[in-house]
């Protein structure tokens, strides 16, 4: 396992944003985290990432404890958000080299320019990033996250400002890192169909807990719905929602 | 410390100075509207026959020795808001970069700044009033270092403000400073203050190190009790500031405070 997290608990004052969530991640697993606004879903993708302190439970990354081994851990993994921008007064060559060092890239001229050759962002890598396009910007992004030939892959919406053609570029983009390097690419998106073409396995959360865990089809067929899509519905619109 | 770390945030920070003539003007801007308003205050007041003794050129050290300090500061605060906001902090904290590194990097950055706003402060003096800051010689070195560990101390704890209250504190990376300057002496002796003020003033390192700068105009001698007490009160002064630093990097994260902080 990867990613392993057990009894895991995050509150705010009175708030439980997190509530005794244990999951687990194996190697090369696309996993999505669902769930309505508030369900948890960003809280616990910081309390795996280190931005967050947890109240109570342990997270393990690649074997390690998250708190102890912090720097080993995040030199291993990285992280793309359409939320978080890149420095927009830098080109996008500079951004990269600046983050290559950070993630203490070797050959990082090389791998900087296969990056930008594979999000065929390469005839712009000397424009400066305050004059990309949300698409181009997303492409950026991904770029810096792929760096440092990350084990684990946190992605928060990466398709959200893609156009259709541009996201299923994408998604086919992490699908093959996945199959040649074995990445494993934890995901957040609130597009269903998306979610259910591309993960091999998901978590519903909500009010900080699993209300269900398992293959896309599994969590369809529990639910007795058609799609994800509607278990998305029947979930977010129950009252007084239970874990399964 | 990892320094290919530290050299990445530096070089992040040199590609920025580049290419963005406001961000050098603003360097040169300030010491030379200073230099420019007090120094022909200064002039006047001399050919007015005030009875004041090396009173230019008091005035003048003070204005430059300020400016070291208060670039100093802004080297680490206004470098740290640039990550703000240009939403990088959370690129920057999900890297294996340490916090150490991290103030590492802006140190430097500071003594970048400070290097190049007390030469052009110089510069402009010389030009202006034949005012030759280098020829009190080196004596003045320890006292402009102490203003530049000074300068560390005010932008962490600015810094650190901004980092747990968010961009509504941004104004104490301009502000800091300025709050503590009518207690500094740099302008007039701690004697001119009130007698209730002047044991505050005589706890700010920067008191003893105005002080000292005058002594050494004056006479070309280094006052050593005012060095040590400035060099002292810097070393708790810097303490105090890191401690508060990692401090507050414990309440943003243990309050979930740093997403706002990447993203507002």
């Amino acid at each position: 396992m990867v990613v392993e997290v057990n009894h895991l608990k995050k509150s705010f004052g009175s708030a439980v944003a997190i509530n005794g969530i244990s999951l687990s991640v194996k190697a090369g697993e696309i996993f999505g985290f669902l769930g309505p606004n508030g369900a948890g879903k960003t809280t616990l993708i910081q309390l795996l990432l280190g931005l967050i302190t947890p109240t109570s439970g342990e997270i393990k990354i690649l074997g390690m404890d998250l708190i102890k081994n912090r720097e080993a851990i995040l030199s291993q993994v990285n992280f793309s958000s359409s939320y978080v921008a890149l420095p927009t007064s830098l080109t996008l060559r500079e951004n990269l080299v600046v983050f290559a060092k950070l993630y203490e890239v070797k050959d990082a001229k090389a791998k900087i320019n296969s990056l930008l050759t594979l999000f065929e962002i390469s005839k712009i890598a000397d424009t400066l990033t305050r004059n990309l396009s949300s698409g181009q910007l997303t492409r950026l992004s991904l770029a810096k996250a792929l760096l440092n030939s990350p084990k684990i892959l946190f992605l928060d919406e990466p398709t959200a400002s893609l156009d259709p053609d541009m996201a299923d570029k994408t998604r086919t983009l992490l699908k093959s890192i996945r199959n040649e390097s074995n990445t494993t690419i934890l995901y957040t998106s609130h597009n269903m169909k998306e979610m259910q073409e591309i993960s091999d396995r998901i978590v519903f959360l909500d009010k900080g807990e699993i209300l269900a865990c398992g293959t896309p089809n599994e969590i369809i067929e529990n639910f007795k719905e058609e799609n994800l899509e509607d278990v998305f519905l029947k979930i977010a619109r129950r009252k007084d929602a239970k874990p399964l | 410390m990892n320094f290919l770390r530290v050299a990445a945030l530096i070089q992040r920070h040199l590609y920025l100075y580049k290419r963005s003539m406001p961000r050098i003007m603003e360097i040169f801007f300030w010491p030379l509207m200073d230099l420019l308003v007090w120094g022909f205050i200064t002039v006047y007041f001399q050919r007015s026959n005030v009875a004041l003794p090396r009173f230019v050129t008091f005035f003048l050290g003070a204005l430059i020795f300020w400016d070291i300090l208060y670039r100093a500061q802004q080297g680490i605060s206004i470098s740290f808001l640039e990550e703000v906001w240009s939403k990088n902090l959370l690129n920057l904290f999900v890297s294996p970069m340490r916090p150490s590194e991290f103030l590492a990097a802006l140190m430097t950055i500071s003594v970048g700044k400070m290097l190049t706003a007390g030469a052009a402060s110089a510069l402009l003096a010389w030009v202006f009033y034949d005012f030759n800051i280098f020829l009190v010689g080196i004596s003045l070195i320890p006292f402009v270092l102490n203003l530049l560990i000074m300068g560390w101390a005010i932008g962490i704890i600015s810094m650190s403000a901004i980092l747990r209250y968010g961009q509504e504190a941004e104004v104490l990376a301009w502000g800091l400073g300025f709050l503590i300057q009518p207690f500094a002496a740099v302008f007039y002796p701690v004697s001119v203050l009130p007698t209730w003020v002047q044991p505050i003033s005589r706890m700010i390192p920067a008191s003893h190190v105005f002080e000292g700068m005058r002594a050494v105009l004056e006479t070309g001698e280094i006052p050593y009790e005012s060095l040590i007490k400035a060099t002292c009160l810097n070393g708790v002064c810097l303490a105090v500031a890191i401690c508060f630093f990692y401090y507050t990097l414990g309440v943003v994260k243990e309050k979930g405070l740093l997403i706002h902080r990447g993203t507002e």
